[in-house]
């Protein structure tokens, strides 16, 4: 795995993709212009209330109907996109620089700091993680960022595994041993000559985890305990639309779609991007 | 049943207790986890009287150090008593006894989909690797991680049981026997099993793959021992075992997906009631509720485990605990 080039990587991503691929890397970037531009390319205000109007089916007006409080319905999908993509990047990040101090620290030193970190791993990994989400965000009161930050040490557990396991391959490699004859400190060991090396394979796996985190941010938003009411979010319109399902069906239909779509697509860029690194 | 077995079940049970303890502290301290004080936690933020409050106060020490707090609560847990639901004054215990038998249907019989579908389309995909079959399963499993058993729960809520009006779109048939039963739940069911299917599918097809690669394969074949007995008695057999290795994953999976559907469908399970709970702070609900997932959960990895040895006998007890 040493020594492989950026351009090497990337050039196996792009190469030879698939339409399927292509389809998806659509998505993910129309999702991304919705969360950048916001307003810009909505068809109208996300939280215009028409109390008068109510929930009616898509419209010529309306694509895709309004809900109970006659807000329009596609102009809150758009908006959607950001605490959409927003959230599951920090846990993606914030899960993944956690776990490549810990992965390194295990992997390099062993012994038992490694046993300790390990061992903690291990009891995270045997919880329901989803139903200990559940719990926590409901017990504290809820909100977007308690979310966010009980995913984030849900997802410490299984990527310190993953960066461990990458780095116990580096260290036995003989540019590791070169390292340390010439007594360079360990910390640069650390961050300096094993860190770039395990950095492609703990992107790839961040990928997958920003989708992962997607979906569980949905669910719980579409249980009421996610975002805070009002928001446009695709869980929360799920929650909140969840009686206008026989009257406007797209209220919900819509935004259930883009949470497969979104995660979907990003799984599938998230898997190829993992083949391509493991080459 | 071997001398061996029983000493190694008999361990692994006993590793489950470190885990269980750690499970306990954590849904004990979901009291002290709530806004406020634990008091008010524990009434659900109402005004009460003061002799309800002193009543309360006693029930769960909470004058006593933590450490005698959390003591007194597991003694009393372990005898079965978690309290009264703040909601319904109704015993937790028989809160949840009442709810469980519906989530353990829904469960079994979306449990029994993805087995009869997943193994057979993951070996399906993987015997013809990168026909047009093996790549529509593939892409559809990818989907199928992302979508939650919510998601599929409304699509096939709407098609199949609004337009098509295939299935009943309310309740679960509490009232009628088996049949009426089944028939209630078999959206519920599928949405579940859907979410889950991707899983195994793609687990399956990726063991199969790897195993067609082995000596034993070619060597069998080279006998002239016939292709479908090589597939269904050789090669299925060494490709389960890494699907029983992800059976914790499939299982917490299996159970969060449960929680969803019940919320989707308005199903009166466990799982519905752990929420409702939760969205009106229902402490001792909370409670008894996790702590019945968490103990189903660490049972069902410890019954894996087991199952893991009987089916690859490579693995020696005592070693595949890991």
């Amino acid at each position: 795995m040493t020594g492989q080039s950026v351009q090497a990587i990337g050039g196996r991503i792009v190469g030879a993709m698939s339409p399927a691929l292509w389809v998806a890397a659509c998505c993910v970037l129309v999702v991304l212009v919705c969360a950048i531009g916001g307003g810009a390319v909505a068809p109208g205000s996300p939280d215009m209330q028409r109390l008068l109007v109510g929930d009616t089916p898509p419209s010529a007006e309306f694509w895709a109907g309004t809900d109970k409080l006659g807000r329009d319905v596609l102009a809150r999908t758009v908006a959607g996109a950001r605490t959409a993509l927003i959230g599951p990047t920090v846990v993606a990040a914030g899960a993944f620089a956690i776990a490549t101090v810990l992965g390194l620290i295990a992997g390099y030193f062993g012994g038992w700091i490694d046993n300790v970190i390990m061992r903690g791993v291990d009891i995270i990994l045997a919880l329901p993680g989803p139903l200990i989400a559940i719990v926590v965000v409901g017990v504290t009161g809820g909100g977007y960022w308690t979310a966010v930050s009980v995913l984030i040490v849900l997802f410490v557990a299984p990527d310190t595994r993953i960066v461990r396991s990458a780095v116990l391959v580096q260290r036995s490699q003989p540019y590791i041993e070169a390292a340390r004859i010439q007594n360079i400190p360990r910390h640069r060991i650390l961050f300096v000559h094993i860190l770039p090396n395990v950095m492609p394979i703990i992107l790839s796996y961040a990928v997958l985890d920003f989708a992962f985190a997607l979906v569980n941010l949905a669910g719980l938003s579409f249980l009421g305990l996610g975002v805070e009411p009002g928001t446009a979010d695709w869980g929360r319109m799920l929650f909140e639309n969840r009686n206008i399902l026989f009257t406007n069906p797209a209220a919900l239909l819509l935004p259930a779609a883009m949470i497969v779509v979104t995660a979907g697509s990003i799984n599938m860029l998230g898997d190829r991007i993992r083949e391509a690194v493991a080459k | 049943m071997n001398r061996a077995l029983i000493r190694y079940v008999a361990l692994r049970l006993f590793t489950a207790i470190p885990l269980l303890l750690v499970i306990s502290v954590f849904v004990f301290v979901l009291v002290h986890l709530a806004p406020g004080d634990a008091a008010s936690a524990l009434t659900g933020g109402r005004a009460i009287s003061q002799e309800a409050m002193d009543a309360l106060r006693a029930k769960y020490h909470l004058d006593e150090p933590m450490v005698v707090q959390y003591l007194r609560w597991l003694g009393d847990a372990l005898t079965g008593d978690f309290g009264t639901s703040v909601q319904t004054r109704q015993p937790v215990v028989t809160a949840v006894l009442d709810r469980a038998p519906l989530s353990l249907w829904l469960t079994f019989y979306a449990a029994m989909i993805v087995l009869c579908a997943g193994v057979p389309l993951g070996l399906a995909a993987a015997l013809r690797q990168g026909s047009r079959l093996d790549r529509s399963v593939v892409t559809l499993s990818v989907f199928g991680v992302s979508t939650p058993a919510f998601v599929s729960g409304l699509f096939l809520l709407y098609y199949l049981g609004f337009v098509a009006g295939l299935f009943p779109v309310f309740g679960a048939g509490r009232d009628g026997g088996f049949w009426t039963r089944a028939w209630h739940l078999t959206l519920p069911a599928l949405a579940l099993a859907l979410s889950v299917l991707a899983i195994v599918v793609k687990i399956t097809r990726a063991a199969v793959i790897e195993e067609m690669e082995k000596d034993y394969v070619a060597f069998a074949r080279a006998r002239g021992v016939p292709e479908r007995r090589i597939m269904l008695s050789y090669l299925l057999r060494n490709a389960m075992v890494p699907v029983v290795t992800a059976a914790s994953v499939i299982v917490v999976a299996t159970m969060a997906g449960a929680i969803y559907v019940e919320i989707t469908f308005a199903l009166p399970g466990l799982g519905s009631l752990l929420v409702d709970a939760v969205r009106q702070r229902d402490i001792p609900v909370i409670q008894g509720a996790t702590l019945f997932f968490s103990v189903f959960v660490i049972l069902v990895n410890v019954a894996t485990d087991i199952l893991y040895v009987l089916i690859d006998p490579r693995i020696q007890f005592g070693k595949a605990a890991r």
